[in-house]
């Protein structure tokens, strides 16, 4: 069946619809990452988000339980140049088509993903409807005009968790190779947490528990916490205030001494921290999302090739307090991928250490997280 | 950190001739560092035998050594050139192998040079199996497990380690033959007792089968501050079992999730770091079983590769490049992306397209080699295609094979397939089981005859998704062939799946031109899209194209004057490097004169194909579709076809049909030149004699015009290189044969019947010309007799034997050939030389084989004049209008791949067979020809056992040899007959046995190794079972071979030159100067 693509810029490409034969719009971004399509599909961080890979030749190792970071298909929409007529791995348990059936996500194939890449990268991501069901372009146009924008748009409270669990699975299959746990409790501040983090955190530490992104502190402080994470999640980190205020407080406990643990961020939630800080947010042309991005860790000289999916970044130079300081830098637009204080145990980094998909470079992170609550 | 300034010259070393394994890869690699080295100010001194490459010209290095090369030539170029550092892993085996030798002799250390890219006992790690295994084990990565035996108890003893099915290889034996597979104790038992007796050295590995596992490659880079990253991911689409280098390949690879992929990226990262490859490039191949995700590492090679030449091509990061300047000491961060400028290569490219890479074999120059595809690669060439998707890709890449194929023909025709459907079934799973060199093709005839994804994969083990995409493309061809009208929608979707008009033109049975015609109506336009490292996630500026079927175009034609440049496309032999060579150099030329290059090829292991080399870059196969879509985009001015081989000039008419215009020589003149009759008024005209010919259309025809000339004769089809089926007859059974064989491959279904000239010399002249001004560029004698192929043939610049009256009237006729065909560029003429009497025996109004050899010989670049004669320049204006000759002698001598196909006689003939080609130059022709046979790895003795058996016509000629070999102290062994002769002469020896007739026998001498030359000329045409046994153990062994008496004369004078005393080295550069102008 036919199906459209429409970009509010008045960009259309004509194509194949897959997936559920109905009409979704998000803001549409584009994913550079050549394997993980089911990884991307699940990522919370995409809520709001239709997303185009820039490699064209996608389902053909279909889908499984395993290769998931969250429990549902959170993209709005999903674009591709060819859909595997075939699944071809052990692993798989179905088709990458029945599954976004299943889920009900609304995806276009047959389409010049390169022109699509291309006119966002120009122009900047924008938003853009998929639709299967109506193709007229004035129709969508119109459709397309009362959408509201992501920037200030509340996702997170629509991934998050709505209560407190204990995780309990570590890397499993992901495992390359052994670390002792570290005998810690760690907090997750779930703002739509992917599972890769989770798992990375278990595997370092001996208790991880989440609780939903605006749980207040002295409820978080019940729990223990030798250190708290702000977890990734979706759209404008400004729009994430009940987060903001409990990073706030966290930080003037940490300061004042009146806690001992210690604090990372991902993400969203590194963009939180920031805001916490002092920090103003920034929305990117086109966002980074593929797992090819290089990050320079300032202190060492060494490179990671990390895997990366924000829209928004902290511009160093918007955070007030001198104590923070730049620890990471992305070294294909030279924007900050890391931060920390110097006075309290306080990290961050915007690339997402946990991969998943993307490469295991960073995974030390994690370990630098232990560490920081040892320090503490 | 920037780059050392702790040296200032750097030594390079090459990989040497082409032969199969090692290419123009190599070619394209060194010239990589040798740019890149020189541009950061480093002194280059250079180490390669092969004059046919672009990094042996003598402005890519300071110093060029065209040397063999051994580890004692390299000391020697270390003790005159004092480089600090040497730089082994950019020339591929060779290179490696020739640095650890020289290593292991303290080389290196006495000479206080430091290895750089990797030390030798990084190549250790890597090259040494054992040692391999350990290192990886510590690393924590899994290796098929294997174990050496040596006797059928220590085999018992290791079963329960390996397992059953088990791989058994005996080592050293005659064609890698002797192992199996064994799937039960009995087998077992049965295949080891088998492996150890035929083992010479009684030494047999067992190895845990990984049949039907599907394998990867990964080329990674590292820098000395630890930074790893995965330029390129590689899926092979034939399973373990077929070398890399025969196997369909696709990047990236298909079939992995993300976690699979990233245990794979992370073993390699360690593998790297177990290694201790400090900085450049490294291939890691690792096999994956598709039950349950088992992945072990096969091997890896420490050092760029044929696969990071494909790499490169398939992703825009070139990394011999960096490999260069991160072995003197950059970092990944400090070098920036070419592509994309602003971006640095501490990345990991990423594509939004799908290459596949399909080899190209010469079974047909073999025929009576194993065309069954094993570890041990066969193949001589490869292309590469882009598609957007893999059906797309891989139908590219078919028709750019230059095989007669348009696409996924059938084998047979399709009322074969009603009539003989069993038949053919049984003729398809046969083909299907073994791999071999038409499997693709029997894959769709599978799918053709009814034949699911499923079975296909029971029996290949081809991954289901590669088969599924190939069931497909056949179900489309299905719905074609049912359509009864050819409608937009159809078309377009043929197009995006990568059908050419051609095989659209066969399914329909309508003209090519006719679906041209609905395509250009229709308004289905081809688009162009940038190969650009990063799925256009950044701005490139690097205009790099390949063709699909998309709603967007990125190519920018620009108003600048453009000549397009057309390549030679998939190396087979026939054509080469050299063409390549001449391409590239035409690029640099009209570069030079401020012409926008585009350059059109689809060879991935070439020069022509570095995004730098030319303007513009399209990576598109050479089909007369894919080269009249780019004319119509770009509209160039004119259009090189002379120094792409026969490709491109096979275009020239359809080219011209559509009225692109041509450069250079005149289509008119080239046809004179290629059309028999013409050429045979052109030599009347010019008062020139022609061994007397006829032309022939069928056997009948034949039959007549043997009756007038008498035998033998050369039989030879029109419009083909390299010699393809032309044959010398000496009978009438044999003439009927050959005839039917040479209508094959004739173009316009004509054959020439010449006179063949025995014992005659064969000489080749190459020529420049600009319409007005002709100069000769090099006038070069055949060591070998007329009939040998003249890419097949040693040659010396200037001749060594002829008279100077005889080189007058091969010049003067030179001269007048060139001024009647009105030459604009270059010309090669062959002429036979017999009784003082000057012979044409065929002209080439392009660039030859031999272009590269002769300008490296007269340090002038003759392909880079004519192409700039071929864009208006005059050969006055260039400064070139007198021949050069200089005071040296310039050996080329050619190298096979015998060693390939054990059992296949090494019998020379009008038929080429050989790969590549070595350059030897001294003052002395002795010393030049035994420097030309070390690099052609041609080892000749100093002293030992000579064996010498000669057909009867050559038992007189061998006498001289046979008595100066005696007279240098070597012991003469010989046949009866041979022997008888050679008694009568006075020359003592020992008669040795028929082999059937006793012991010990020359095979016992050669498995003794003691003999240690073979002359051994073949009886006839088709030669005795026993001589070609004895010629192909020698090669086994190692032991040089000689099968011409020519050849045998050369040999004794370089024997002499060994004899008395060392070889010196010395760069070309000095040689130049040398040279009276």
């Amino acid at each position: 069946m036919k199906a459209i693509l429409l970009l509010e810029d008045g960009f259309y490409l004509e194509g194949t619809s897959f997936g559920a034969e109905s009409e979704t719009a998000g803001e549409v971004v584009f994913n550079t990452s050549m394997y993980g399509y089911q990884e991307i599909l699940t990522d919370p961080s995409y809520k709001g988000q239709i997303v185009c890979m820039t490699y064209p030749l996608i389902g053909n190792y279909g889908v499984n339980n395993i290769d998931v970071e969250s429990g549902k298909v959170c993209v709005e929409g999903f674009v591709v140049k060819e859909k595997s007529h075939i699944v071809s791995s052990w692993r798989a348990k179905g088709s990458l088509e029945d599954y976004l059936r299943d889920n009900n996500i609304v995806a276009i194939e047959g389409v010049d993903t390169r022109a699509l890449t291309r006119r966002l990268r120009q122009y900047g991501s924008m938003k853009g409807i998929i639709s299967a069901i109506d193709l007229n372009l004035e129709n969508l146009k119109k459709k397309l005009n009362v959408m509201p924008s992501i920037i200030g748009q509340d996702l997170v409270s629509r991934v998050a968790s709505q209560s407190i669990y204990d995780w309990r699975e570590g890397l499993g299959l992901r495992r390359v190779s052994e670390v002792r746990a570290a005998s810690y409790t760690i907090v997750v501040i779930d703002c739509g947490v992917k599972l890769s983090i989770l798992r990375n955190l278990k595997e370092n530490f001996k208790r991880v528990i989440v609780v939903p992104y605006d749980t207040p502190l002295k409820e978080i402080l019940k729990l223990k916490p030798d250190g708290v994470l702000f977890s990734n999640g979706p759209g404008d980190p400004e729009a994430v205030t009940p987060a903001i205020a409990t990073a706030k407080e966290l930080i003037r406990s940490l300061k004042k001494r009146e806690l001992k643990a210690a604090v990372m961020g991902i993400c969203l939630g590194h963009q939180i921290l920031g805001l916490a800080l002092g920090g103003q947010a920034q929305k990117l042309k086109f966002g980074h999302h593929g797992g090819n991005h290089p990050v320079k860790d300032l202190a060492t000289g060494k490179i990671d090739i990390t895997s990366q999916n924000h829209n928004f970044i902290i511009p160093p130079e918007s955070i007030p307090d001198k104590s923070v300081v730049q620890t990471h830098i992305n070294l294909y637009d030279h924007t900050s991928e890391g931060q920390k204080h110097t006075e309290i145990p306080l990290f961050s980094v915007q690339f997402h250490p946990e991969a998943g998909p993307g490469p295991f470079d960073a995974r030390y992170i994690f370990g630098e997280f232990a560490r920081s609550i040892e320090g503490a | 950190m920037p780059k050392r300034t702790d040296i200032d010259k750097i030594l390079i070393l090459g990989s040497g001739p082409i032969i199969i394994s090692q290419a123009c890869e190599f070619d394209y690699s060194g010239t990589q560092a040798c740019k890149a080295l020189k541009e950061e100010g480093y002194k280059v001194v250079l180490l390669n035998s092969n004059p046919a490459t672009i990094m042996t010209d003598p402005e890519f290095a300071d110093a060029t050594y065209i040397e063999p090369i051994t580890p004692d030539v390299l000391e020697k170029v270390i003790v005159k050139e004092k480089p600090q550092v040497c730089l082994p892993t950019l020339g591929g085996q060779t290179a490696l192998n020739v640095a650890f030798e020289a290593a292991k002799r303290g080389v290196f250390k006495k000479n206080n040079v430091e290895l750089i890219g990797a030390r030798d006992e990084v190549i250790a790690r890597a090259e040494d199996r054992e040692l391999f295994k350990e290192v990886m084990h510590k690393a924590g990565i899994d290796l098929p497990r294997s174990r050496t035996v040596y006797s059928l108890k220590e085999a018992r003893g290791v079963l329960d380690y390996v397992g059953l099915p088990c791989v058994i290889r005996p080592a050293f034996t005659l064609g890698g033959t002797g192992g199996g597979v064994a799937y039960n104790i009995e087998e077992f038992e049965e295949i080891i007792k088998r492996g150890l007796d035929l083992s010479l050295i009684r030494e047999v590995l067992i190895e845990e089968s990984l049949i039907g596992w599907k394998e990867f490659e990964l080329e990674v880079m590292r820098d000395k501050n630890d930074n790893v990253v995965i330029v390129c991911s590689i899926e092979n689409f034939d399973p373990m079992g077929v070398h890399t280098g025969d196997s369909i390949t696709v990047a990236p690879a298909q079939t992995l999730t993300d976690i699979e992929y990233q245990k794979m990226r992370m073993s390699a990262i360690r593998a790297i770091r177990a290694i201790g490859v400090e900085t450049g490039g490294s291939n890691i191949q690792f096999a994956t079983n598709p039950e349950d995700g088992r992945m072990v590492i096969i091997e890896m090679n420490p050092r760029v590769s044929r696969s990071s030449a494909l790499a490169s091509k398939a992703t825009g990061f070139p990394i011999a490049k960096i490999a260069a300047k991160l072995a003197v000491g950059y970092t990944l961060d400090e070098i920036p992306n070419d592509i994309t400028k602003e971006t640095p290569a501490s990345f990991e490219p990423t594509i939004d397209y799908c290459v596949v890479k399909i080899p190209r074999w010469t079974f047909e120059k073999f025929p009576q080699a194993d065309k069954t595809l094993t570890t041990s690669m066969k193949s001589v060439g490869e292309v590469m295609a882009i598609g957007r998707t893999f059906k797309e890709a891989l139908q590219k890449g078919i028709r750019a094979l230059e095989i007669g194929k348009s696409g996924l023909n059938s084998l047979i025709d399709e009322k074969g397939i009603n009539a003989n459907r069993k038949e053919f079934k049984e003729k398809v799973l046969e083909h299907l089981a073994a791999p071999n060199d038409k499997r693709i093709f029997y894959i769709a005839d599978g799918f053709r005859i009814g034949m699911d994804t499923k079975q296909i994969n029971a029996i290949t083990n081809i991954d289901p998704w590669f088969l599924e995409n190939i069931r497909q493309i056949i179900q489309f061809e299905n719905l074609l062939k049912e359509a009864k009208k050819l409608d937009r929608g159809l078309l377009r979707k043929a197009k995006e799946m990568g059908f050419s008009d051609g095989y659209l033109a066969s399914l329909l049975n309508i003209g090519q031109d006719k679906i041209r015609d609905i395509r250009r109506k229709e308004k289905i336009e081809v688009t162009y899209k940038l190969v650009d490292t990063c799925a256009a996630e950044f701005e490139a500026y690097t205009p790099y194209y390949y063709s699909t079927y998309e709603s967007e175009c990125e190519a920018r034609p620009s108003d600048k004057k453009k000549v397009m440049i057309l390549g030679g496309g998939p190396n087979r032999i026939g054509q080469g490097i050299e063409f390549d060579y001449c391409c590239v150099h035409a690029a640099f030329a009209l570069k030079e004169e401020a012409i926008e290059v585009i350059m059109v090829n689809c060879n991935p292991e070439t020069v022509s194909t570095d995004y730098d080399t030319s303007d513009k870059l399209y990576f598109e196969p050479i089909t007369a579709e894919d080269v009249l879509n780019i004319v119509k985009k770009e509209k160039p001015f004119g259009i090189i076809l002379q120094f792409g081989g026969q490709t491109p000039l096979n275009l020239a008419l359809e080219l011209e049909k559509e009225s692109v215009n041509i450069l250079g020589t005149k289509a008119a003149n080239i046809d004179i030149a290629e059309d028999r009759d013409k050429f045979k008024k052109l030599l009347e005209r010019c008062s020139l004699k022609q061994p007397e010919s006829g032309i022939a259309r069928n056997f009948k025809e034949a039959q007549d015009i043997v009756k007038r000339l008498g035998f033998p004769v050369m039989v030879r089809p029109s419009y083909v290189l390299g010699g393809r089926a032309m044959e010398i007859v000496y009978d009438n059974q044999t003439l009927e044969r050959f005839i039917k064989e040479a209508l094959m491959y004739s173009m316009n279904q004509t054959i020439l019947i010449d006179k063949f000239l025995e014992e005659a010399i064969e000489v080749d002249v190459d020529l420049i010309g600009d319409g007005e001004t002709f100069v000769i560029g090099g006038i070069l004698e055949h060591i070998e007799e007329a009939g040998i192929h003249s890419g097949d043939s040693a040659m010396c610049l200037p001749p060594f034997s002829l008279s100077a009256d005889v080189i007058d009237k091969v010049r003067s006729a030179s001269y007048s050939l060139a001024r009647n065909l009105n030459v604009a560029g270059l010309m090669n003429i062959q002429f036979a030389v017999k009784d003082s009497s000057v012979y044409v025996l065929e002209v080439n109004p392009r660039a030859s084989r031999t272009i590269p050899f002769i300008s490296k010989a007269i340090g002038v670049p003759l392909a880079k004049l004519a192409a700039k004669v071929m864009a208006g320049k005059s050969l006055k204006e260039l400064g070139f209008t007198k021949e050069v000759v200089p005071p040296y002698r310039s050996i080329k001598e050619s190298v096979f791949p015998f060693n390939r196909f054990l059992g296949v006689d090494i019998m020379l003939g009008p038929e080429m067979k050989s790969t590549g080609e070595v350059m030897g130059i001294d003052v002395d022709f002795g010393k030049a020809y035994l420097k030309s046979q070390i690099a052609a790895s041609q080892l000749l003795p100093r002293k030992g056992n000579v064996f010498i058996s000669v057909r009867d016509r050559d038992k007189e000629s061998i006498v001289i040899v046979a008595k100066q070999l005696h007279e240098m102290g070597f012991k003469i062994l010989s046949t009866a007959g041979t022997g008888k002769v050679l008694e009568k002469n006075s020359i003592p020896l020992t008669v040795l046995p028929k082999l059937s007739e006793g012991r010990p026998n020359i095979l016992d001498y050669i498995k003794n190794r003691d003999v240690k030359l073979i002359i051994n000329t073949p009886s006839g045409r088709i030669p005795r079972q026993d001589e070609i046994v004895i010629r192909s153990t020698a090669t086994l062994y190692r032991i040089p071979s000689i099968t011409t008496v020519a050849g045998a004369v050369a040999s004794i004078k370089a024997i002499e030159a060994l004899i008395k005393g060392d070889i010196g080295v010395e760069s070309i550069q000095r040689h130049h100067r040398d040279i009276k102008r």
